[in-house]
């Protein structure tokens, strides 16, 4: 009686969520940066009214990007890692790395500026002055893309934060907006893409500190996963949508997209 | 109360062909918890029909004397045989109504639905039971709101509903009102009537004078007196049972 | 700080104001939470309650060990549940072949896990006090299990909608679990509370914390929608 009601209404609700996911769909394993800028929401409904592919984001640090797509649970990878990406071409999970667009990353600190970094374009310096003067700096410290930057900056300037984590150096273990949101909360400088940034919404008194330098460069790649290591991969329509991203229309679009006036990607595939 | 036939209250019919429950033998019974002891070695026969009195003072251990009579607990030491049947069929062939009513969380019908679902019986004899006990007004109220008189007399309904050859009664009519206490006493006196073993504990005498055909006598954890209720009345053989028609304290 | 506290104001304007505009993607992540966490509710129910109902009434050995069990299991943290939900479902997993990861339905299975045990737990207390109760009673009449049991699930039912209802709080209010398998993928699997997560890693706050009123709205309405029947039944003494 009242039980068949329910198991059956239970069923049907939980059915009616694998039907939804159709066949003309494929999953994007992608760093945060790209989907928390809104990148995401202006590209994929052109790609979606041009071919009827539904592209489904989900968006997490790209470590974890990473390690999602080698078991299988995704049809395309992109994110911004290169070394990392070249490696899981090379262990056979992806077919072929594509650089597609670059931004940059920059450290935003507090109008304060204890460290007094503000307008420095040596990153190493910066981060080394930091240090130095033990003002807070708020790392993500997820083995994210821009984790993995961060470390190998800090590399470079010859410092070991990781001696102070806790102390000054505070690790968050988080996201990128979680880790501004927390730095912002403390006082702390912060390293993160600039497309973040600029579509970040809780700003608050805090301002780009250091910017320019070289060595800050962020390049995105985009990876298909390959269907020799994961057979469930929907080949033929991740290859479309790794395919669009580079071909002129999509380097187009994302040289289009802009927040606040500022172009946020810079596309730069190879032209074929 | 209602002048329904009986064939409608009871559906007797198949108990003859099975052997029977009575006569009732109770031999050198102990119930002890820990070091307090309850019953001490209690002897006890009783026929096979008739209504049957049992009597004592508070923690005589009446209540669990009954309970252990209907299979509900496991005594220390000795044995009760009925019939010499298996417990589990003895207690089916019982119906026990507790001193105080424990009804479900349902309509007064749906609570005698329930029996009459759960023990394979006719639930068509929902509403002759009701009749039969005063509550066909009430069949569709909540049995939790019912008065103290009408509770009993639903729980008395359900008893009746799985068709007892022993109905078992733990002081059924205590903080009644007199009205309720006869209308109770009726019903039990119609099933007596259609040959339903009566086994009642009471402390009102009234009621036992008016009810009772033999009357045990607990004292100790020991059968002190059983006499016919006559007799019983007159001329109790025991002191204790002197002292307490006198209503004198004994300890 | 009065910087911080004014956002709260600024999210209550814009919780009416995302309400009155029934804008089509709140409504469509209000459903999908309900679906999913209602779903998840009437199948925790559909096997905590038997479970709960069995040691309710079962006199066993270990059974001191199944409580402990049970109740620590209520303090399951939804990300290991996610966890291991995904562990299962990835394509890589043991049951990847099903392609249920980043589908309500792998949410389902999370939050059901989930609460499961929360619904369990606390239909086992209530069960058992109301057991107390009608043991006696019970035995006098012979029944058998079963129909102890679904005496004491029918007599308790008013109970035991407080118990689902802890379990659907639980399951409507957590994160961990939902992001994990079913990715915060937009129009797909996006629920309020991953919406929530979301607003706030973009730095939105105004609109997380306007989500997260619309989300105890929701909650306080199925909250006084079981009160309102629990108190019609205890009117009648069902209760």
């Amino acid at each position: 009686m009242f039980g068949k009601t329910l198991m059956a209404s239970a069923a049907a609700l939980f059915l009616g969520g694998a039907a939804w996911a159709q066949d003309q769909s494929i999953i994007v394993q992608s760093t945060t940066s790209t989907a928390n800028s809104g990148l995401y929401d202006y590209l994929l409904p052109i790609f979606q009214d041009k071919t009827g592919i539904q592209v489904n984001v989900v968006a997490v640090g790209t470590g974890q990007a990473i390690k999602n797509a080698q078991n299988c649970d995704g049809d395309v990878l992109l994110v911004h890692a290169k070394s990392s990406e070249e490696k899981f071409v090379a262990a056979g999970f992806g077919t072929k790395r594509t650089d597609l667009m670059y931004n940059d990353f920059v450290i935003v600190g507090p109008a304060g500026d204890p460290a007094g970094v503000g307008g420095m374009n040596d990153v190493q310096g910066a981060l080394a002055q930091i240090a130095d003067k033990g003002a807070l700096f708020a790392s993500r410290g997820d083995d994210s893309g821009t984790h993995k930057k961060e470390m190998a900056l800090w590399g470079d300037s010859g410092f070991d934060p990781a001696a102070a984590s806790g102390d000054w150096y505070r690790e968050t273990g988080s996201g990128m907006g979680a880790t501004l949101n927390a730095g912002i909360g403390m006082g702390a400088y912060v390293m993160t893409d600039r497309a973040t940034w600029i579509s970040f919404a809780n700003k608050q008194d805090y301002a780009i500190q250091v910017q320019g330098d070289e060595d800050m460069f962020n390049q995105y790649g985009v990876i298909p996963v390959s269907p020799e290591k994961c057979p469930s991969v929907k080949v033929e329509a991740a290859q479309a949508f790794a395919d669009w991203l580079v071909s002129k229309e999509g380097q187009e679009a994302i040289a289009a997209y802009k927040v606040a006036d500022q172009q946020l990607f810079f596309p730069n595939a190879p032209a074929n | 109360m209602s002048d329904v036939g009986a064939m409608t209250i009871a559906s007797a019919a198949g108990a003859a062909s099975r052997p029977a429950l009575l006569p009732l033998s109770v031999r050198d019974l102990v119930l002890r918890f820990g070091n307090t002891i309850v019953l001490d070695g209690l002897n006890l026969d009783l026929g096979a029909t008739g209504c049957t009195m049992i009597m004592g003072f508070n923690g005589s251990g009446k209540t669990l004397f009954l309970k252990l009579l209907h299979g509900l607990m496991q005594p220390t030491a000795g044995c009760v045989s009925w019939g010499g049947l298996q417990p589990a069929e003895v207690t089916a062939r019982q119906a026990l109504v507790f001193q105080k009513p424990v009804l479900l969380r349902r309509s007064v019908a749906a609570n005698l639905d329930f029996v009459l679902r759960s023990r394979g019986k006719d639930r068509a004899r929902t509403g002759a039971l009701l009749d039969h006990v005063g509550l066909a007004r009430k069949a569709d109220q909540p049995a939790r709101l019912l008065s103290g008189g009408e509770a009993q007399r639903l729980a008395l309904a359900r008893a009746l509903a799985t068709d007892p050859e022993v109905l078992l009664l733990d002081e059924p009519t205590a903080s009644l009102d007199p009205a309720s206490v006869l209308a109770i006493e009726q019903i039990v006196s119609e099933a007596r009537a259609r040959g339903t073993r009566i086994i009642f504990v009471t402390h009102d005498m009234g009621q036992a004078r008016r009810m009772a055909d033999d009357i045990v006598f607990l004292h100790n954890g020991r059968v002190a007196e059983h006499s016919a209720a006559t007799d019983f009345f007159s001329e109790p053989r025991s002191e204790t049972a002197r002292h307490y028609l006198n209503g004198r304290i004994v300890v | 700080m009065g910087n911080i506290l004014q956002g709260v104001g600024d999210a209550l304007g814009l919780a009416i104001q995302l309400v009155l505009s029934g804008d089509p993607d709140l409504l469509e992540i209000v459903f999908l939470s309900l679906r999913v966490s209602l779903t998840a509710t009437a199948f925790a129910c559909l096997v905590g309650l038997p479970v709960g109902a069995l040691v309710a009434i079962g006199r066993f050995r270990g059974r001191n060990g199944v409580l402990i069990v049970m109740n620590a299991l209520m303090g399951l943290p939804p990300v290991v549940v996610g966890l291991l939900v995904y562990l299962h479902l990835s394509r890589s997993g043991p049951l990847g072949f099903l392609g249920l990861l980043y589908t309500p339905a792998a949410m389902i299975i999370a939050q059901t896990i989930l609460i499961a045990p929360i619904v369990a737990a606390l239909s086992r207390q209530v069960l058992e006090d109301l057991h107390m109760e009608y043991s006696e009673q019970f035995r006098s009449l012979c029944l058998t299990r079963l129909q102890t049991i679904r005496a004491l699930l029918w007599d308790a039912r008013y109970s035991l909608l407080t118990v689902g209802l802890a379990g659907f709080g639980r399951a409507v209010a957590e994160v961990g679990a939902v992001i994990i398998v079913g990715g915060n993928i937009d129009h797909l699997t996006r629920v309020m509370t991953t919406a929530i997560a979301l607003e706030t890693s973009k730095g939105d706050l105004a609109l997380a914390l306007a989500l997260g009123l619309i989300l105890l709205i929701i909650a306080l309405g199925v909250n006084a929608a079981v009160q309102s029947v629990r108190m019609t039944a205890a009117r009648q003494a069902y209760v």
